[in-house]
């Protein structure tokens, strides 16, 4: 592009469409032809017609768009992400996190932080965990990372509490062993593909 | 004498209460209406679906501290709201609102009082509404409340020449001013109405009545895109509140007038008694008004002014000219 185009660039020599606007009336009669005309096509009765028409779809065809809030709620997408989760192995119920450390590393907020020891077994456990969701940005990554699907995000979207630790704990994140049946897999980020189990190619041992 | 003294004052005291009741209950039935042409709820919170919502509103009101901002004119200021809103209510004095009906072996006339003068005593007093929004917006130091009292005098003085016109031919072919021998000459049934002789009237008389309410297209008053609140910018409280039951008890006295002069009245209507007919009558024109409300938009005040004086205007001159000469004939 040229110079001379660059500049001249806004200026209308593009291929607008100009709206088919019948040109204004100059004379006095033109104009009362133009009233006259508007007034017998009686356009505002449309207008009349096409309000009450959604009044009684609103009301008789249950076509209400308000939803009561705090009493209904639409329902989420599957993949939303919300507050955490930490979920539990379905056989013997322990948590499934395994103290590596993956979710502390990529957290791009730096909220998660966590300790771990070895147990009497030696093998490795959480002593501490907790994500400050005052810098959480809810981006996924944790829950992608997290090779053993411990960390997940849940649905839970009204985060309005007196304390910000009430949602931040182990604890409070992790499912609630009385309720382990109920524990649903996460389908998001991180989550197993729906048809993974085709795609698992044997793995070719003999080299 | 004594008797209709106190039949009299009871006959006011109860009008009072229904219609500002009404009034009050209206702005409940507004922001229903233009909730579910919305596809909203409207008010739903307070007691059942939202109908507590006038109590709490007239609470709030109430209660809100009566406020006159500095450099205003603290007289003008203070009466303005009280010459809207009583007028309001005088102008329904010479209405009748019902037929007459009997209680406790008492005949009952529903209306303050007979004047035979009625329709000019009731435009006269719509009239004279006029100087609340104008006085008030002139009483405040405020440009907002200058320029809605100055739209003010432009759109009601004119739009009460067009009202006078067109009320003019049906008061010729009834040939009286009074509301009650209106609805007496349209007695015989629906084909006796005056909407069927002068339907240009009607028209007219309903553009006019949409103005002379400050109803929506021609809501140039407190237009809220463009001058605030206008005339009622620093009104608050119950001095606001009463702008606003005074608007909607006009919106209910032009209905009871569109209905007893153009729609047959109280008459009764086929199965209907003529009680139930005329409040449904009122009823179908007060949701017009929120109807149109919800479907128009405002109209700038060059063009309100354009239709009242070049359109509306000749064509109500027209009609009583036509009127005249068939009437001759």
């Amino acid at each position: 592009m040229s110079l001379e185009n660059l500049k001249n660039r806004n200026i209308g020599v593009q291929n607008y469409r100009l709206l088919d606007l019948e040109p204004t009336p100059k004379t006095g009669w033109g104009k009362f032809k133009r009233v006259v005309r508007r007034s017998i096509k009686l356009e505002l009765f449309v207008g009349l017609k096409v309000t009450i028409r959604e009044m009684f779809k609103a009301l008789f065809m249950g076509e209400m768009h308000t939803v009561k809030y705090p009493f209904e709620k639409l329902p989420i997408s599957p993949r939303y992400r919300a507050i955490h989760e930490m979920k539990r192995l379905l056989e013997s119920g322990h948590y499934r996190c395994i103290g590596c450390g993956l979710c502390e590393k990529i957290c791009i907020a730096n909220c998660i932080r966590m300790d771990t020891r070895y147990d009497e077994n030696q093998r490795k456990e959480v002593s501490e965990y907790t994500i400050n969701f005052g810098r959480c940005i809810f981006c996924g990554y944790c829950a992608e990372v997290c090779p053993e699907l411990a960390i997940v995000h849940g649905g839970r979207y009204e985060t309005a509490s007196e304390q910000r630790a009430s949602f931040s704990l182990f604890e409070d994140m992790l499912t609630p062993i009385d309720k382990l049946k109920e524990q649903k897999e996460y389908p998001g980020f991180g989550a197993v593909s729906p048809n993974a189990d085709e795609n698992i190619k044997p793995t070719p041992l003999a080299y | 004498m004594d008797g209709y003294i106190i039949a009299t004052v009871i006959k006011a005291v109860l009008i009072l209460a229904v219609i500002s009741a009404l009034a009050g209950f209206g702005t409940y039935i507004e922001r229903k209406i233009l909730a579910f042409v919305q596809r909203r709820l409207g008010p739903m919170h307070v007691g059942p679906y939202g109908l507590l919502q006038i109590a709490a509103d007239g609470i709030k009101l109430f209660t809100k501290e009566d406020f006159i901002p500095s450099g205003a004119n603290k007289i003008i200021f203070m009466v303005a709201p009280i010459i809207t809103a009583a007028t309001a209510f005088i102008a329904l004095a010479a209405v009748p609102l019902l037929p007459e009906f009997s209680l406790f072996g008492i005949d009952i006339k529903p209306i303050v009082s007979d004047l035979n003068i009625g329709l000019l005593f009731v435009i006269a007093m719509m009239g004279v509404g006029l100087y609340g929004p104008l006085l008030a917006g002139m009483a405040q130091e405020n440009k907002w409340g200058i320029i809605g009292s100055a739209r003010t005098a432009v759109q009601f003085l004119s739009y009460e020449v067009v009202t006078g016109l067109s009320l003019l031919a049906p008061i010729m072919m009834v040939g009286s001013l009074s509301l009650i021998d209106f609805n007496e000459y349209q007695a015989g049934g629906i084909g006796n109405w005056i909407v069927w002789t002068q339907p240009l009237a009607f028209v007219l008389f309903l553009i006019s009545g949409f103005a002379e309410t400050n109803r929506t297209p021609f809501d140039l008053l407190e237009n809220e895109a463009e001058v605030i609140s206008g005339y009622a910018t620093e009104y608050s409280g119950m001095r606001w509140g009463m702008f606003f039951i005074g608007e909607y008890a006009n919106m209910i006295t032009i209905g009871f007038l569109a209905a007893l002069i153009f729609l047959g009245g109280f008459n009764p209507l086929g199965f209907i008694p003529g009680g139930i007919a005329i409040i449904l009558k009122v009823s179908f024109f007060f949701f017009l008004m929120l109807w149109v409300r919800a479907a128009w938009p405002h109209i700038r005040p060059d063009q309100l002014m354009w239709l009242c004086w070049k359109v509306l205007m000749p064509l109500a001159v027209l009609n009583i000219l036509v009127t005249g000469i068939v009437m001759m004939v």
